[in-house]
Parts: C-alpha cells; structure tokens; sequence
C-alpha cells in the first residue's frame, strides 16, 4: 500500500482533525508556562514540536496524555473534549517508564493485559512486537540486563503494540548515541508509516524535527509560551533520517526555522 | 564471590568461633571468669543438649519443644500481624497525601516510645498468654514495616506510575503491577529486622510474665541463679534466629529476583 496515495485522499476529502487545542493556557501557580495556545492536528500527521529550553513543548505532550490539566482553555482529542487520563494516547517518555521488575515479554505485554486482552493473547502480540524492534532473544531479560538502546527498543514496543490513534514522544531518542538514534530513528519511522499514528514528537535537535516529521510547531521562550511558527515539510517519504539533509528543500526550511529559534533560544538565555 | 574464597571466608568465621569458646571454656576453668555468672560452654551447651534429646527432660512439666513451639507460635504471631497491618496501613498512608499529613504526628509519637514498656499494659489487658506476647511483637514489627511500605509507595518512580497509567492502568492495576512491587523491595528488607523484633516481643513478653516459652525458661533459671539454664536458653534462641535468617534470606531471593540479577551482573 503506498502511504503516499493514501495521504493524498484523506486530504482531498478533508482529514479528521486528531488533537485541537484551543486557547490553551497552564499555569503551574502564579508561573504561567503556556498562554493562549491553539493548533490542529489532522489525522496520521508526524509534528514536531520545537523550542527553547523550559519552554513548556513537554507540557503540552502532558496535556494531551491527559497527565495535566489546562488552566484555561479546551483540548479535544478524536472530537471528543479531554478531561482525563487519554485512553487513545500512547507515551513514549524521555527516561523510559520500564517496569523494573518485570521482564521484556512482561513489559511489553503490559499494555494490552491493563486493558483487558487475555494473557496469552498479549504474550503472543508482544512476541510478534519484540521480534520487530529486534530483540528477539531478549524477551525474559530485565530491563537492567539492557543496554540503553536496547530498553528503548523496548519502550518502543510497549507504546506501539496498543496501536493507539495518538502517539507522544518527548525526546524519545535523544539519550542514545549517534548511531544507535539514526538506527532508532529509520526503524520508528518505518514502524510508523505502517501504523499511521498521529505523532507529537518533542526535540530540542531541529535536524531531527525537519527530518522525521511532516510539520514543525516553533514555541517561543517561556514562560507565557505560546506559537511562534508553524512550518510544513514537504519531504518526500519514505524518509532515510540520515539521507534527508540532503534532499533540496531541507537546507532551505532549515535555515528558516533555525533562524527563528535562535531568536528564541537568545531571549530564553538571557531570562 | 568464587568458591575458594567463599571456603576461605568460612575458615576463619569458624576459626573465631573455636577461638571464642575455647577461651570461654578455658577461662571459665581456670577460673579466671566466675563460672557461677559466666557459666561454662561445655554446661551450658550439654544442657541444651540435654533438653532437646532427653524426652523425659522436662521444664515446667512440659518438653523444651513444647516451649519453643510456643515461642515460635508468638514470634510469627507479631511477626505476620505487623507485616500485614504494616503494609496495608503504610501503603494506605502512601496513596493518601491527605490522611498522612494529618497523622503524621501521632505516628512520630507511637514511633519515638520504647514499645517494651508497652509489655505490663498488654499482659494487664490481654493475660499472661500468647496473646500479650504476640500484641508486643506487633507493635514492635508494625512501625518497621509500616514506615518501609511507606517509603516504598512514596519513593516510586514518577516515570514509572506515568507510563503505567499511559499504558492504560486503572487505580487498582495501578498497585497491583507498580506500587505494590516498588514497595516490595523496602518492605522485604525491613523484613529481617522484623523478625528479630517479633522474636524480641515473644521473648521478653515472656520472662515478665508467663507460664510456658523460652523466655519463661531463661526467667526460671535466672530465678535459680542457674547461669547454666539462662546461657542454654540463649543457645537456643539463637539457633531459632539463624534458622529465620536464611528463610527470610531465601524469601527475598525468591520475591526480588530482578535485582538480584542486577546485583550479580555488576557486582
């Protein structure tokens, strides 16, 4: 099936919008980390979410897990209005949330058993997942017996084997080692073009942004965060991570976002 | 640890205890230490000796098992009454910032007196039975237990909880896969110290006030100024205490096994 055919149809007929956030606020006592933030995300869209340090870009993936709630403002997720814990919103977390002491098979069935599949039945989907992200032979390991790569191939399979709408990521692979995040990176995005999960991936590395996603949110400095531009990227897919810096067209966008950021980064730097 | 250390290590543990009791013996002999309070290794060891091979051996009518089956009775009497009020009242506090911010005081308080005063009002309220020993051994393994399942439902990792959740955890799951398992690790090594603790509760409930049990034994001979009968009644305890120990040792192998693999790996 090409993905690309697909794409096209859904937005001539115009996609569901996935997550709304309108007028958004939070405030965390009398520090307001977000104001005034509203943006849609169609359906099956990969954004990226930019900005400088301490500029609320987790928040707003903790907003839309449902883990904080708003201050002013409303959220909806698939058109429905968002006022718990979000049930169709998988989380990959910057420091994996692996549970210690259960193994990789355990791990990565968790998902499905917590919400009601049998557990033979989540056994054996989970195989079928742990056999994806390559890690096959470590299915009764610990996650302490992993290294680093490997628990995030395992966090990774945990978040996708629900197949959940939406998927968050707060710089899911930036504690890796170069080669090991290019590999992450190519794999996810592979793992992604069959799920077709509406994406929030938060960075701080806006090569990574430009080079996995299809559009790129830039958040100013905070606090009083809020929009500061909303860029589309038109990069063909499938997408090698480490090819597409050379692709016409990535050079052009980057400079622009860059050029953007730097104001911000200069402005949270001098706060 | 390899096997040749392990043998090496061994070695010497019992080399100091031949050491030790052979300079109690001797001294003891020589009459360098009064045997009358310090007693004799070799008395003292073939009294217990004594009490648990002879059948018509007996202590207050009743064979030194009968007695050490009581003693036993009430340690794991204190012993599974605080774990479990331990837990379910540590990890309700955890879950509740609420009620343990209210009781925090009166907690501090219970925690900071001596429960071993506590031994006349059990006896007064409950007897001279079981029951008062089993009370003070409660309240003795409670607050160890209570405050590591607290912790433990504290200390769990945020990132932890969150990803739980995300995956779809509801409250209860919630305890079942992630707190209860983070408590675990606290509260089993609380768990050693408890033992000994609930021992304690069913030792000295025993030598205040009692009919039966090893503490009574030891309170007779004292009552005797048999210093022979006090040193036989320890020997015993101790051997209870070391015999606890490895299953305790072999419970927590069995329940944290994750860590322990851990530990190995980088050990």
């Amino acid at each position: 099936m090409p993905p690309q055919k697909e794409k096209n149809l859904t937005s001539q007929i115009g996609p569901a919008i996935e997550v709304a956030l309108d007028s958004i606020a939070l405030r965390f006592g009398s520090y307001g980390v977000l104001t005034d933030l509203s943006f849609d995300i169609p359906r099956g869209q990969f954004v990226a979410l930019v900005g400088p340090t301490g500029c609320g870009k987790s928040s707003v993936l903790n907003l839309v897990a449902g883990l904080l709630k708003p201050s002013a403002g409303s959220l909806r997720t698939g058109g429905r209005l968002l006022d718990s814990i979000n049930r169709d919103a998988a989380y990959m977390l910057q420091q994996d949330g692996l549970l210690p002491w259960k193994s990789v098979l355990e791990n990565v069935m968790l998902g499905p058993v917590l919400r009601g599949t049998s557990k033979i039945q989540a056994a054996k989907d989970a195989k079928v997942w742990i056999e994806r992200v390559g890690l096959r032979d470590f299915e009764s390991r610990y996650p302490s017996q992993l290294s680093g790569g490997q628990r995030k191939r395992v966090a990774m399979a945990q978040a996708l084997i629900n197949r959940l709408p939406i998927l968050l990521m707060d710089e899911s692979f930036s504690a890796l080692d170069v080669q090991t995040r290019a590999l992450m990176e190519n794999e996810f995005l592979e793992l992604w073009q069959e799920l077709r999960a509406t994406v929030l991936f938060v960075t701080h590395d806006l090569e990574e942004a430009i080079a996995m996603a299809d559009r790129v949110l830039l958040f100013t400095a905070g606090p009083h965060a809020r929009l500061k531009g909303d860029y589309a990227v038109p990069l063909p897919r499938p997408r090698k991570v480490e090819e597409t810096r050379f692709i016409p067209g990535f050079a052009e966008l980057y400079e622009t976002v860059w050029r953007n950021l730097k104001e911000e980064v200069m402005a949270a730097y001098v706060r | 640890m390899s096997g040749e250390k392990r043998a090496h290590v061994l070695a010497v543990q019992m080399a100091l205890l031949v050491v030790f009791v052979g300079t109690w013996e001797w001294a003891s002999r020589l009459r360098w230490i009064d045997p009358f309070f310090f007693s004799q290794p070799s008395i003292f060891g073939g009294r217990a000796f004594q009490w648990l091979t002879e059948p018509g051996f007996l202590l207050g009518g009743r064979s030194v098992y009968h007695h050490l089956f009581v003693t036993m009775q009430e340690m794991i009497g204190g012993f599974v009454l605080g774990v479990g009020f331990g837990v379910i009242v540590g990890f309700a506090l955890g879950r509740s910032r609420f009620w343990s911010a209210v009781l925090n005081p009166y907690i501090q308080v219970l925690n900071a007196l001596p429960r071993l005063v506590l031994a006349p009002i059990f006896v007064l309220l409950l007897g001279i039975d079981e029951r008062s020993k089993i009370a003070l051994g409660f309240s003795l393994v409670f607050f160890i237990v209570f405050f590591n399942a607290y912790r433990g439902v504290r200390d769990v990792d945020r990132n932890i909880v969150n990803n739980a959740r995300m995956l779809g955890a509801s409250e209860a799951q919630l305890a079942r896969h992630v707190l209860l398992p983070s408590a675990m690790t606290w509260i089993l090594s609380s768990l050693h110290t408890s033992v000994g603790f609930a021992l304690v509760g069913a030792v000295v409930g025993e030598y205040l006030a009692a009919a039966q049990g090893l503490g009574w034994i030891i309170s007779q001979a004292q009552g005797n100024f048999d210093a022979a009968g006090v040193y036989a009644g320890m020997l015993i305890l101790c051997v209870v205490v070391i015999v606890v120990e490895f299953g305790v040792t072999w419970l927590e192998r069995r329940l944290i096994r994750w860590k322990d693999i851990n530990e190995t790996m980088f050990a």
